[in-house]
Formats: C-alpha cells, sequence, structure tokens
C-alpha cells in the first residue's frame, strides 16, 4: 500500500476510534449510539444467528436488478437520445435538473398500482439509477474522438460494428462513471423505498428495529449496510484504475 | 426559437403520457393532469398551504447554508494542502455515494424530531458533493496563480479571497447545483419520516387519506420550483464555464 494510503487507513481509524472513546465514556449517550466495536460484536451475531439472512438476500436482490436495468436501460436511452439530436437538446436541461425532483415521493404511488411486493422497490432503484447512466452515456458518446468514427465509416463498418468495436470502447471511462453512480443510487432509492413503505428487507428492519428502541439491531444493520457499500465503491474503483492504467492514461 | 418549440413539445408529451397513465390505472391510483393541476391551485390560494410552504423553504434555506459553508471551508482546506486533499479525496466520494438514508435514524435519535434533524439530514446530504467540487476545483487551479500571489507576497487569506475563490467559481456553481439538489431530497426525505409540517409531511399525508390529487399536486408544486431554482443554477453554470473557457 502506498504512504498516501496508510494515512487515509489512519485517518479513518482515527475516526472510528474517536466515536469508539465517546461512546465508552458517554460523551454520546447509551441511547443515541452504541460502540462501533459493540456495534462489529452485534453484527457478527446477527449475521451467525441467520436472522436477517432473508432481508438481506432481498435487497440486495431488488438493487442488483435495479443496477442491472439502470445500467442496460441507461445506456440503451442514451445511445437513443444522443443520435436523435433534437429530442436530445430538448432532453438535456430536464436530465440535468433530474434529481432535484424528489421523485421517490411517487412511491406509494407506485405501490397502489404495483401493490406492496418488490416491483415498486425495483423501479424507484431503478429511476434514481438510470439517469446518471443515461447522463454519461450521452458524455461518453461526445467524447468518442471524430477521427475514430471516420475511420469506421471508411472500413465500411455497420452502425452495430461502431457501436461494439468503437464507441463502447472510445466512451467506456464515462459508462464506468455512469455505472458506479448508478449503483450508488439504486442502493438509495431501494433503501429508501423500503424505509417509506415496505414489510421486509434491510431498509424496513432498520425502521422497524428504530421504532423499537432496538438500538443494537438498528446499529448492526446500518453498519453492514455501510461496510457492503464501501466494500463495493473500493471494488469499482481499483477495477477503474486497472482498465486507465491500461489504457496508458 | 426552435429550441423553445421543442421544450414544448417534450411538455406536451409528458403530459399525455401522464394522461395515458391516468386513462388506464384510474383515478385511484394517478391523477389526471387537470385535477392535479385545479387541487394546485387550489392549494395555492389556501392560507393553510402556506406556513407548510415556509416550513420547508426556511429547512432548505438552513440545510443549504450550512452544506455550503461547510462544504466549502472543508474544500478549501483540503484542497490547498495537497497531501490532506489526496487522503481525503477517496473518502469524501465513498461518503458521497453511501445511502446516507441508513443514517436517518442516527439523526433523529441525536436531533430529535422537528426542524433541526430535517435540517441536519438535509445538510449531511448536501455538503459532501459542495466539498468534493470545491477541492477539485482548488486542485486544478493554475500553479501559475499560485506562484504570482506567492511573488505578491499575500496572505493566505487574501490568497483565498482574491485568487483561489474567483479561479474556482464555474466548479463551485457546478457543487452548488448537485448539493442544491440532495438537500432538498434530504430535507424531504426528513419530512416524510419524522415531521408534523412541511411540504414532505403534507405528501405523506395525503398518502395516508388516500388523497391523490393533493399528493400529486405537492409533488407537482415542489417539482416545478426544484426545476426552476435547478434549471437557474445550471444557466449560471454554463454560463461561467463558457466565460472560463
Amino acid at each position: 500500500m502506498t504512504r498516501l494510503g496508510w494515512i487515509r487507513l489512519a485517518v479513518v481509524a482515527g475516526f472510528v476510534l474517536l466515536i469508539e472513546v465517546l461512546c465508552r465514556t458517554g460523551v454520546i449517550g447509551k441511547l443515541t449510539m452504541i460502540p462501533p466495536s459493540a456495534m462489529a460484536v452485534e453484527l457478527w451475531a446477527l449475521l451467525k444467528s441467520g436472522k436477517a439472512d432473508a432481508d438481506i438476500v432481498q435487497t440486495l436482490r431488488n438493487v442488483a436488478v435495479a443496477f442491472a436495468l439502470s445500467v442496460v436501460g441507461g445506456f440503451v436511452l442514451g445511445v437513443g437520445l444522443h443520435s436523435i439530436t433534437r429530442l436530445r437538446r430538448a432532453v438535456d436541461p430536464f436530465l440535468a435538473t433530474y434529481y432535484a425532483i424528489p421523485f421517490f415521493a411517487f412511491y406509494p404511488l407506485l405501490v397502489s398500482i404495483f401493490g406492496l411486493n418488490a416491483a415498486p422497490i425495483i423501479l424507484i432503484g431503478f429511476l434514481f439509477g438510470v439517469v446518471a447512466m443515461i447522463i454519461n452515456t450521452i458524455n461518453g458518446l461526445d467524447r468518442v474522438p471524430r477521427v475514430l468514427l471516420k475511420t469506421a465509416r471508411v472500413c465500411g463498418m455497420d452502425p452495430v460494428r461502431t457501436a461494439l468495436m468503437i464507441k463502447l470502447p472510445s466512451a467506456a471511462p464515462h459508462l464506468f462513471t455512469g455505472a458506479k453512480l448508478a449503483i450508488a443510487y439504486s442502493f438509495i432509492g431501494v433503501i429508501a423505498a423500503e424505509f417509506i413503505m415496505s414489510t421486509s428487507g434491510l431498509g424496513y428492519s432498520i425502521a422497524y428495529a428504530f421504532n423499537n428502541f432496538d438500538n443494537k439491531t438498528m446499529y448492526a444493520l446500518m453498519l453492514f449496510i455501510i461496510t457492503l457499500v464501501t466494500v463495493i465503491n473500493a471494488v469499482f474503483h481499483v477495477w477503474e484504475r486497472r482498465i486507465m492504467a491500461r489504457r496508458g492514461r | 426559437m426552435r429550441q423553445t418549440l421543442d421544450t414544448i413539445l417534450l411538455v406536451l408529451g409528458i403530459l399525455a403520457v401522464w394522461q395515458l397513465l391516468n386513462w388506464s390505472a384510474g383515478d385511484i391510483a394517478i391523477a389526471s393532469p387537470a385535477a392535479t393541476f385545479a387541487r394546485a391551485g387550489e392549494l395555492l390560494s389556501s392560507a393553510t398551504f402556506w406556513p407548510h410552504v415556509w416550513e420547508t423553504g426556511a429547512a432548505l434555506v438552513y440545510a443549504l447554508a450550512i452544506a455550503i459553508l461547510g462544504g466549502l471551508t472543508v474544500g478549501l482546506a483540503l484542497g490547498l494542502h495537497k497531501v490532506s486533499g489526496e487522503v481525503a479525496e477517496p473518502i469524501l466520494i465513498s461518503l458521497y455515494s453511501l445511502p446516507k438514508i441508513t443514517l436517518y435514524p442516527l439523526i433523529l435519535l441525536v436531533f430529535g424530531l422537528g426542524m433541526s434533524a430535517k435540517v441536519a439530514f438535509g445538510a449531511i446530504h448536501g455538503i459532501i458533493p459542495v466539498a468534493i467540487f470545491t477541492l477539485g476545483a482548488v486542485r486544478t487551479i493554475a500553479p501559475v496563480y499560485f506562484k504570482t500571489a506567492r511573488v505578491l507576497r499575500l496572505s493566505r487569506g487574501q490568497l483565498v479571497s482574491t485568487v483561489v475563490i474567483p479561479a474556482a467559481v464555474p466548479e463551485l456553481v457546478s457543487g452548488l447545483r448537485v448539493g442544491f439538489s440532495l438537500t432538498l431530497l434530504g430535507v424531504m426525505i426528513g419530512e416524510m419520516f419524522a415531521s408534523q409540517r412541511g411540504l414532505g409531511y403534507l405528501i405523506m399525508n395525503a398518502i395516508g387519506t388516500l388523497d391523490v390529487p393533493t399528493m400529486m399536486a405537492v409533488i407537482l408544486i415542489l417539482a416545478t420550483v426544484a426545476i426552476a431554482i435547478s434549471g437557474g443554477l445550471l444557466y449560471l453554470d454554463r454560463r461561467l464555464h463558457h466565460r472560463a473557457s
């Protein structure tokens, strides 16, 4: 690991230690927060008992489906919008302001349409994730070097081959950013939806534990989600670095 | 001219889809555009509606103020010190993509129900993007500016106020735009779960009483205001970037 990596680790460890000390000495009350070490112990016990397994599986499945739909749908819609210049110009300002619309207020509406099952949750995750992917696909396609497209034309490549062999690799870094954002937004959408109105899943379990003053379970689950998302981000980060390194940038 | 026409066509298209959804799903699920606009008009002219607007507006303004000042301070401090910036950036980025909704119970336990919880929740959503953009902005300032500042023997405060901030303004506006959206999102989530006032509460209340037109009217009003503010910032953003390049 590099020197910066060690400093980073020290900063994070120091922060966790600080919270631990504040909790142990009672500066942060017991009813507000349990010490991080206790959270880890609780999480371990929870995972071992298997009580949370069904919720974990359900939430991760919902996130995975929402993420996959966002990436594929976002890519297809992005390519489509990019090729219709007039539509794209009209849609652009809406895309840029999309995240300012508190549209997961629509979630209860979706529940009344689809019923209280996984469909509205996945749909909210998708609605959150897809636009990040669309925006980044369009950005990526804007930056495909003209000369490559001309070469493709000279070589007589058909549109599908041009898309797969020229556009996709050239736009890859942006698509990657889009996918990273899509996964973050899918998580936010799915967990928020479970939080508001649901009968199972991690978001529901946290809300349930909170309502029952069950701080131990609540913090164990919060730690679980935070650790999971951080690990997923780190994996994407390393993967992205590798791709960049191979391109010699 | 054609641009305006296309925008109008797009809005009409959205309204048409909305109407079709209403026809296929029925009034219980989705109110028709006409019913929603009518209800929005009623709300806007009723006296009981405005206190909720002010409540949400005040929460948003406080949260934005904290997010901007906090994010700017953190971003500037980290940006001006190379090692700190490089250490902090990945941490900030992973905080950015954390589903902060999971932290909501913690915020409630610390701040209790009411205004302060909403403001805090909005602020933690907004502060990180502002910090990331500020950090990025300070980092990309051409080194020659810093050298010039050193030659002119500017103090730290002068350096920040006369060189760093003006040079970083376009990026700061971009950060502000993202920060605004997320802060609004945070405030809304805060109001939807634990509040007795505000637009988020109105939405949840309307859902509880199955009052679909009111729910959609509130969302419509919110979305319109959000798009207007965000659109204004976008315009400013593009102009500043255009001027800078």
